[in-house]
């Protein structure tokens, strides 16, 4: 049963050391600040981390990386313009990086949503990021054996929740979320509004409540706080 | 796939003229896309070809974070945070567009339901190998993103680059030297100095701007066919 709360806080309580952290985000859209915040005062350490990017700026998930909080990133493109605090840490070996092509890193947290054991992928084949990997020729092309990432921990944006957790997103905000939220053991979402149940029409719903374990209601001056 | 082609039947050689400037290859580019293709603009150059679209071209962008039916970059009141493209650049949605996540987006992408994508490249062999995701430098951070999604996914790959380095070395070239994104998924080459097609039968030169095909043959490594030769 999906736990509402406006103490974020208590949103991220029990994240272990060592946790396999999903975050949701591209660049700032969509991007958990508030849980991210959280995190980092909750003080778990040694994390991989998986997200597109490798922070932007020097808030959200660049201000974890800063914290020194992160072991691993697992991301398809970690370096912008804006990803200094990434490109310190990288260059002096403060941080291992797996860089994943950014439709595999998408499918292969699809793939442990949906119990998927593995799945053979053209994406990537005959290049770098196929090294080290099975490959297999099907119907003439090759394809690369990809393994899913689950998720310890998953944090996600989302536009609105009810209070059983089903939730919205706004336009291209969602990226990751929907596909995050399936991957890991627990799906904690930080959303701007909490409505009743009832007041989201269901044909509308794009992440159903069985998939999110806490919300937390950033339209609380406490959240905001 | 596109077949080498040219409404004059055969290469055209614009002289008189100098090479193409970025605006004049973003429209050329555009005119080349069929209408009411799904297109997906790589980030950075490619992304001029939308302002080169005929009103009524019915092409429908996609953006790879998630969006069919994106619009023209976002200015003023109309910036919202959560509407940005690839290149996460406040952008406007346009009537009839839709939103997905990202399994999705890319699934659209590797199932071969986008019609075209425009790419830009650091390299482009003659089988039509694509290199534009990583300069393998030692101090180089490699970054993907979408590249080799696009790369393989895509029914055509359009790139768009200079056809020299600065330093004035080939960009088509007999084989990569820099990492590659994806292999032979090049169909055409829109370059400042002439526009190939790629295809099982090699590189054939469909026009050049500012210089004759011979001019630009003696200095590439590759052989170029002209439209109309055996």
């Amino acid at each position: 049963m999906t736990v509402v709360t406006t103490e974020p806080d208590g949103a991220v309580a029990g994240i272990a050391d060592g946790s396999t952290v999903l975050v949701g985000g591209f660049g700032m859209a969509g991007m958990p600040v508030t849980l991210i915040d959280a995190l980092i005062r909750q003080g778990a350490k040694d994390l991989i981390v998986v997200s597109n990017n490798a922070g932007n700026g020097d808030t959200g998930l660049a201000a974890l990386l800063a914290a020194g909080r992160v072991r691993k990133m697992i991301c398809s493109f970690p370096r912008q313009s804006d990803s200094w605090v990434f490109d310190d840490l990288y260059r002096a070996g403060k941080i291992e990086l797996e860089v994943v092509p950014q439709g595999t890193l998408a499918e292969r947290m699809r793939a442990a949503g949906a119990g998927i054991g593995a799945f053979y992928c053209p994406t990537g084949a005959g290049t770098l990021l196929a090294e080290g990997k099975e490959t297999r020729t099907i119907d003439g092309r090759d394809h690369v054996l990809e393994y899913p990432i689950k998720g310890d921990v998953a944090l996600i944006g989302a536009h609105v929740s009810d209070t059983m957790g089903n939730l919205v997103y706004r336009k291209t905000a969602r990226n990751f979320g929907p596909v995050m939220a399936t991957a890991a053991r627990v799906t904690i979402a930080e959303v701007r509004r909490v409505v009743e149940v009832g007041e989201l029409d269901p044909e509308a719903v794009v992440t159903p409540c069985i998939y999110v374990d806490r919300v937390l209601d950033l339209s609380t001056a406490e959240a905001a706080a | 796939m596109t077949v080498a082609t040219h409404p004059a039947g055969r290469t055209v050689e614009h002289l008189g003229r100098g090479p193409l400037d970025r605006d004049e290859l973003a429209a050329v580019v555009a005119r080349d896309i069929p209408r009411g293709s799904f297109v997906n603009l790589g980030i950075g150059q490619p992304t001029m070809v939308a302002d080169h679209l005929a009103a009524d071209s019915g092409v429908v962008l996609h953006t790879e974070n998630g969006m069919l039916g994106m619009g023209p970059a976002a200015h003023g009141d109309e910036v919202d945070p959560d509407l940005t493209n690839a290149g996460k650049i406040p952008v406007t949605e346009l009537p009839g567009a839709s939103y997905f996540h990202h399994a999705d987006s890319f699934g659209m992408i590797r199932g071969g339901h986008l019609d075209v994508c425009v790419l830009g490249a650091y390299q482009v062999s003659e089988r039509g190998d694509l290199a534009n995701w990583h300069t393998g430098a030692a101090d180089a951070i490699p970054a993907v993103g979408g590249a080799m999604d696009l790369a393989i996914g895509a029914k055509e790959v359009f790139v768009m680059m200079t056809l020299f380095a600065k330093d004035g070395t080939p960009k088509v070239v007999p084989e990569c030297t820099y990492p590659l994104t994806g292999l032979a998924c090049v169909s055409r080459i829109y370059t400042d100095q002439a526009l190939f097609h790629i295809d099982s039968g090699g590189v054939t030169v469909l026009e050049t701007y500012g210089a004759t095909v011979a001019e630009l043959a003696s200095r590439l490594d590759v052989t170029v066919h002209r439209l109309g030769d055996g």
